[in-house]
This record gives structure tokens, C-alpha cells and sequence, in this order.
């Protein structure tokens, strides 16, 4: 059972790039409904909502990892995730599929750090010459 | 033993509770009445009890050392033990380190590593007149089931001509049914004489809780031989091995043996080791927080909801009509039956406060005894309930005013009959219900507080000076102890003023919505009057409008909300505050601190008086939305640092709307 689940990633599109999560850290993907706004929280926190009478915490992925606050239509989603105790949703332009990635194709982050927050980022997979940004979600999700 | 038995472990935990609860009463009821063989029973019972369920966990240590308690229970109920003091405080200990060991159960979902040998040693040793060095001799194998009542029916027995025998048989190993086959030889054995005692007990033979391998004392006036003919005529059995007992020989050596062990029986023990391996492998299984519920509430939950069934099939169509009169009947029903399974889970979840009371009586004698003072406990209202949220939330400030009644609180007997009282103190706790509350009362009649002292002291700690302790009435200056940094001991003692005073009692009690008040008159006592709410999870709130957004102030922080124009707020030390009943308060903008636009000046502002204990604070809204009954929903781990909010809850429209944390923000 476990080794079918390792290798596979939920695929979601942020910015004209790829990601992926471990699907078994994905608890559902749901669509954007009402936000409540949570104050004094850090900026991307976009706040909470209600998802079937649990409140869940909202992370603007594009702004965690500073790349930019994303601008959200009817195809943005909700990852729902879920590492240790921690649920929070994560928001993201579209989710589009799940995929397995061996894992002799991917390979460590690249080394360069272009400003960009390195530290959010397990490593990047390759499949069918797409490259597909695997996640560090303890990290994403710490503060 | 691939039997996984986790699962059973919070059920372990709550009936190991129960069980010591009950074990804790009767040795304290023990201690008063010491020659009442009932109490013995049922502190007999208890433990032997005890050691069933934790052989069955695997629980090897606690079911050694219960099995060391039953011993001498045993000795005790037969006379052959004569209770006295110390071992009544054997007992005790023992019961200490069983609690401990459930408590360490509960935490880590595995027995700890304590063997309880010192124990276990100190038992045996009263068990009978010892001599450890005695070895494993043929006598006491014999004797290894008999316990001091075996020994005085066998040796009635004696005394009317009849004879002893010691049965021990194994069963086949292919028997398939061996409670069956056991039943038989007991049925054979009950037709030739009477049976005694088996090992292990019947019970559990019945249960088929043995391996293969039993063993039985009986009586009988047949001979050797006449009973080896009975039994070799059943079936299914490997080996039969029987012993007449010499009681005269037994009786006269007793004082030779050093224990009395029965081996108890296989399954426990067997499974136990590696049972212990497993469960350290897998990641520490905390025991979850399980409820007894009485099954009439079930029933009646159970009953609403299908009340609730019936009513989303009228509904339905309903909705194909367009009748809005029945509509209306229909919802109204539906309302009706939404608070009555409110009511009823919440009964689900209501515990007595019994829970947290029953570990007073033992605490007052353990300390009473250590400070020489004579202290009488009573209680009442234990069967008042309250929520189990709140249940395990209030025992360590009562435990902590408890401490301090019996520490400062009641005089040395000589101070207390110089002051013409009873040589002995008393201290009540008392529960009742009251509305939505539960009130909780602890009352001694000892020394009670000096207001002036008080105030001295508070003068010296430097939280007030001078002028303003010429002001306080004595209610206020009794109030000044819940003041952060106040301890009221001279000096510091085992027993309480470790550097934690009333302040976090308070904190604590406000930090579920309750609250407390002090009322002392000196040299005639000290009364705490605590107040719980029924519930954590669902509270009255206050919604409140701040520029386009909703929040909830629970409204047991709301003194009251008043009306003000802008010219009532003044400036003091650039902090703004406005008069309320002849006191100044502070003023807080919530829009401010919680980052919201402040809005145009307004001529008529709506404040709402929030307190934390003593102190008080006008915080500003927008607007009013009105009162309401919500359902609190924790923000979850990722919000947990998240300054001013306490939670969140869901409004009719299905929004979140944040419940402001008045204690932080005041």
C-alpha cells in the first residue's frame, strides 16, 4: 500500500510552473469560497474557511514563497493539506493531476539561489520533459 | 499475539481509574474503621480485579505487584496478617505507584520501566514472617495456590476426617474445546467432594482463560485411587498428577515461607514480553480521552436523530409544494429538535465532578499527616456534572487552594483550641449546579486572612503604595492576593507557595470563562466560590460589527455595553479613557489592533465594558449585531500564535466569523 502512494504527487499550476506535493499529505482539493480575514496574521495568510464545518487556515502559496500574490479566478483551488497536526489549504492558480515520479528522476534543488526561498523546495522532478517543483511542505507550512 | 491491544487501552485506562478510585476510598475508609473485614474484601476485590485486566494489557509489572497486594489482603481478611499502620501505608504506596503507573499508561501507551521490586519486597516481607533466603522447596510448591482462607478450610476438613488433594492437570494440546473439557473435571471433581480453589480461578477457566494447564485443591472422603479412576475416564487430557495435601504439615511450616506466589497463569505473562517489544517500535500510542456515557442518553440522542430523519423526508416535499405556512411549522419543529440533541450531547459529554473531587480525601490525609495537623474533609455535590473539557481543566487549581487551606489555612491543633475551636479543622468542597454554571466552594475554618497584613505586604512587593492601601476596603485588599507575584507564606514550604500563587489559580479558572471570588474573615476561615461554565464548546457571545467584518466577544467577559459620544473620551498620558461609573478606564480601538480601517468620528460610539478579573476595558465597535448562542471551533495548530483570537465559529450564513480573546487583549 505505502510504496503504491510514495512516488505519487498531486500536480497543481502557481505562476506558469508546475509543483507537486505528496498526495498522501492532501487531504482534498476544494474550490475558493468565502474568506474570513484573519488579523494580525502574516500576510500570507489570506485567513480561514469554512470547509464542512471545520475552519481551515488559507496560505497564499505564491506569496509563501515570495514569487507573487497570486490574483485568484473560478480556477483557482484549494490544496487542502496536512503535515503532522497542521491543516491548512493551500491556494493555487489550478490543480491538474496526479502523477508518479520515480525517485531516480528527481533531482536536488538547484544550487543557485536567485533570490528565491530554496528552503520551500524538496527537489524537482522530471517526467515527459516537464520539470515539476516538488515542495517542502513542513517548511511551507511552518512559522 | 498479533491481538492488537491498543485498542482497548483507553477502556483499560478509564476502568484502571475507576478501579483505584474505588481502592483509594476503601483504604481511606480502612484507615478509620481498621477491623472492617468488608473493606478489606473489597479492597481484595479491587486489586485482584486489577491484576486480571492488566495481565490481559500485558501490563507485567502492575499485575506482579497487585498480585503482591492481593497476598496480603489475603494474609489480612485470614487473620494470618495483622493490619496495622505501616501496612496500611504499604498499601497506600502501593496504590500510589499503581496510579502512577496507569497515569504513565495513559501518557505513553506502554508500562513503564519501574519493576516496583522495593515494592513488591516490602509486601512480601509482611506477606508472612520471612526468611529470603529460603529456596523452592517441595513444600512450596504445594503451596503455591493456597492462600491463607485455602488453608483453614483444608484444614476443617482435616478436623472432620476428610482429605485434601492437589489436582493438576493438562489438557491435551489438541482439546478443542478446553472450557468445555475443564467443565467436565470440575463436574467430576463436585460430584466426588467439594472444590476449594483452582488456579487459575474458575472464572476464567470458564472463560478459557488458561493455557492448558490447571490447577484445583479439593476435599474429598474418597481415596487416592478411587478419584484417579474417575479422572482417567475423561477424555482429552495429556497428564493428571494428584496429591493428597498433608495440612498439618503445611501448618506447621508456614512460618518458613517467604512466598506465597501463584503462578498466574499463563496468558498475561506469556504475551506480555513481546507485546512490550512491539509496542516500543511503534510511534507511542497516547491513550485517547474516552466518556462513559449511561446508555439512556445514548438512546435518547439516538431517538432525536431519527426525529431529524423524519424530518428532512418532510422536507423534501415540502419543497415540491410551495405551502410556506407548514414550512414554517416544519422548521420550528426542526429548531425544537436541534436543541434537544444539543442538550443531549452535551449530556454525552457531562462527567461528575466526582472525578477530580475523589482525589481530595487521600490528598488532606497525606498532607495533614505530614504537617501534624488534624484536618476533616467533607465534600458534597459530588455528582454534580460538569463537561469533561472543564473536568480536566479544574483540578490543579483545587488542588493548588486545597494545598494552600490545609498549609496556611488551618491552625496547629494547639493554636486552633487556644482559639477555642474544635482541635480538628475542617474544610468543605462543595459543588452545585446553578443555571449554566456549576459552582464549586472550598471553605476551611482555619486562621482566615489578615486584610491588613495583606496590604502590608503588598506594600512591600511594591504593587501598591501606600496611599492607595489606605483606600482598599477588605475585600479588595483580600483580592490583592490574586495579584501576579503575591504569596502569602512566610515561608516556603513543601506543601504550597512553591513561587506559584493565586494568580495562576485565577488565570486558569478565566481561562475556561470561569471565575473566582475570595471571601475570609480572620481567625474564622477562608471560602473560595468558583465559577464554571457547563461547557467550553458552546458559549453566549456578543457580535459585533468593526468596519465590514464580524467578530464575537464571549459574553461572559461583557460587564455591559453603553452608549458615548466622542466627547466622553479623553485623553490621559496619551491613552485615551472615558469615565464608567466614576472609574477611568482604558479605551481600546479593536479596529486599530486588529488592523482595520477606523472609521470616520462619529457622534454616538457604541462601547463594550470587557473585563478580566479587576480590570476593565472599554472596547470600541462599530456596531452592535446582537446575541447569540455559538458553537466554539478551535483555529486549528497552524493559527495557534495568533494574538486576540481564541477561535472561530460558524455563522447561520455559513461564514466564519473570530471570537476575540478579551483576556489578551485587555
Amino acid at each position: 500500500m505505502i510504496s503504491e502512494v510514495e512516488n505519487k504527487y498531486v500536480i497543481f499550476k502557481l505562476k506558469e510552473e508546475y509543483y507537486g506535493i505528496p498526495i498522501a499529505n492532501v487531504l482534498s482539493i476544494e474550490r475558493i469560497e468565502e474568506i474570513t480575514r484573519v488579523p494580525n496574521a502574516p500576510k500570507y495568510v489570506m485567513g480561514v474557511i469554512n470547509l464542512r464545518g471545520e475552519v481551515i487556515p488559507l496560505v497564499d502559496l505564491g506569496m509563501r514563497l515570495d514569487i507573487d500574490a497570486g490574483d485568484y479566478n473560478r480556477d483557482s483551488r484549494i490544496i487542502v493539506t496536512s503535515v503532522d497536526d497542521i491543516i491548512a489549504g493551500l491556494v493555487v492558480d489550478s490543480s491538474s493531476e496526479v502523477l508518479e515520479i520515480d525517485k531516480d528522476s528527481i533531482d536536488p534543488p538547484p544550487d543557485t539561489n536567485n533570490g528565491r526561498c530554496i528552503e520551500f523546495l524538496n527537489g524537482v522532478g522530471k517526467i515527459d520533459n516537464r520539470l515539476i517543483i516538488l515542495l517542502n511542505l513542513p517548511k511551507v507550512l511552518e512559522y | 499475539m498479533d491481538l492488537d491491544l491498543n485498542q482497548y487501552m483507553g477502556i483499560f485506562v478509564e476502568d484502571a481509574r475507576e478501579h483505584l478510585q474505588d481502592m483509594n476510598e476503601a483504604l481511606l475508609a480502612l484507615e478509620r474503621d481498621i477491623d472492617n473485614i468488608d473493606i478489606v474484601n473489597e479492597i481484595f476485590r479491587v486489586a485482584h480485579t486489577l491484576k486480571g485486566m492488566a495481565g490481559t494489557m500485558g501490563f507485567e509489572d502492575i499485575s506482579n505487584l497487585t498480585h503482591e497486594m492481593e497476598n496480603v489482603l489475603h494474609g489480612i481478611r485470614s487473620n494470618l496478617i495483622v493490619l496495622d499502620e505501616d501496612t496500611i501505608d504499604i498499601i497506600f504506596e502501593s496504590f500510589d505507584a499503581l496510579d502512577h503507573a496507569i497515569d504513565f499508561i495513559a501518557a505513553n501507551g506502554r508500562e513503564g520501566e519501574e519493576d516496583y521490586k522495593d515494592l513488591i519486597d516490602r509486601l512480601r516481607s509482611i506477606s508472612f514472617k520471612t526468611k529470603p533466603d529460603s529456596t523452592h522447596d517441595e513444600l512450596h510448591d504445594k503451596l503455591d495456590s493456597m492462600d491463607g482462607y485455602t488453608l483453614r478450610i483444608l484444614n476443617e476438613a482435616r478436623i472432620e476426617g476428610l482429605s485434601s488433594y492437589r489436582l493438576d492437570i493438562i489438557l491435551d494440546a489438541n482439546c478443542m474445546l478446553k472450557a468445555a473439557r475443564a467443565f467436565i473435571i470440575f463436574n467430576a471433581l463436585d460430584d466426588m467432594g467439594e472444590i476449594i480453589s483452582s488456579n487459575p480461578p474458575v472464572e476464567d477457566i470458564e472463560d478459557e482463560k488458561f493455557d492448558l494447564k490447571f490447577t484445583i485443591i479439593f476435599i474429598s472422603q474418597l481415596n487416592h485411587s478411587r478419584i484417579m479412576d474417575e479422572l482417567n475416564a475423561i477424555s482429552e487430557i495429556e497428564s493428571i498428577s494428584l496429591e493428597e495435601i498433608c495440612v498439618e504439615d503445611i501448618l506447621a511450616n508456614i512460618g518458613e515461607l517467604d512466598d506465597m506466589t501463584i503462578d498466574s497463569g499463563g496468558m498475561g505473562k506469556v504475551s506480555s514480553r513481546d507485546d512490550k517489544e512491539s509496542r516500543t517500535t511503534d510511534n507511542r500510542g497516547i491513550v485517547g480521552k474516552t466518556v462513559r456515557v449511561d446508555i439512556d442518553r445514548l438512546d435518547n440522542l439516538m431517538n432525536l436523530v431519527s426525529e431529524l430523519i423524519i424530518i428532512k423526508t418532510r422536507m423534501d416535499e415540502l419543497s415540491q409544494s410551495s405551502d410556506t405556512d407548514k414550512m414554517g411549522e416544519t422548521i420550528e419543529y426542526l429548531e425544537r429538535i436541534t436543541t434537544n440533541i444539543h442538550d443531549a450531547v452535551m449530556k454525552v459529554r457531562m462527567v461528575p465532578i466526582e472525578r477530580v473531587f475523589n482525589r481530595f480525601p487521600r490528598m488532606v490525609r497525606d498532607l495533614s499527616r505530614e504537617l501534624e495537623k488534624k484536618i476533616e474533609l467533607q465534600m458534597t455535590g459530588k455528582e454534580t456534572e460538569v463537561d469533561r473539557t472543564v473536568i480536566d481543566e479544574i483540578g490543579e487549581p483545587l488542588i493548588h487552594i486545597i494545598r494552600n487551606s490545609i498549609d496556611h489555612g488551618i491552625e496547629d491543633p494547639e493554636e486552633r483550641i487556644k482559639h477555642g475551636k474544635s482541635e480538628k479543622g475542617n474544610i468543605g468542597l462543595n459543588a452545585y449546579a446553578d443555571g449554566n454554571h456549576v459552582i464549586i466552594e472550598a471553605i476551611d475554618d482555619g486562621r482566615g486572612l489578615d486584610s491588613d497584613r495583606i496590604k502590608e505586604e503588598a506594600i512591600q512587593k511594591g504593587i501598591i503604595d501606600a496611599q492607595e492601601a489606605e483606600l482598599l476596603t477588605r475585600e479588595e485588599s483580600i483580592s490583592l492576593l490574586f495579584t501576579p507575584g503575591f504569596s502569602t507564606a512566610n515561608e516556603v514550604s513543601g506543601v504550597s507557595g512553591r513561587g506559584v500563587g493565586l494568580d495562576v489559580v485565577k488565570n486558569k479558572i478565566e481561562s475556561i470563562n470561569g471565575s473566582i471570588e475570595l471571601d475570609s474573615q480572620l481567625y474564622r476561615g477562608t471560602k473560595f466560590t468558583i465559577r464554571l461554565p457547563l461547557t467550553l464548546a458552546i458559549i453566549q457571545a456578543l457580535l459585533v460589527k468593526l468596519d465590514d467584518e464580524i467578530y464575537a466577544i464571549p459574553l461572559g467577559s461583557i460587564t455591559e455595553i453603553i452608549r458615548t459620544t466622542e466627547e466622553d473620551i479623553k485623553n490621559v498620558y496619551d491613552q485615551e479613557v472615558i469615565l464608567y461609573r466614576g472609574r477611568t478606564i482604558p479605551i481600546i480601538k479593536l479596529n486599530r489592533i486588529l488592523g482595520l480601517d477606523e472609521g470616520e468620528e462619529m457622534e454616538e460610539r457604541v462601547v463594550v465594558i470587557a473585563r478580566k478579573g479587576e480590570k476593565q476595558a472599554a472596547l470600541l465597535v462599530d456596531d452592535l449585531i446582537g446575541q447569540q448562542e455559538i458553537v466554539i471551533k478551535p483555529l486549528g495548530k497552524y493559527l495557534s500564535n495568533i494574538d486576540y483570537l481564541s477561535g472561530a465559529t460558524i455563522l447561520g450564513n455559513g461564514n466564519i466569523s473570530l471570537i476575540l480573546d478579551v483576556n489578551s487583549i485587555i
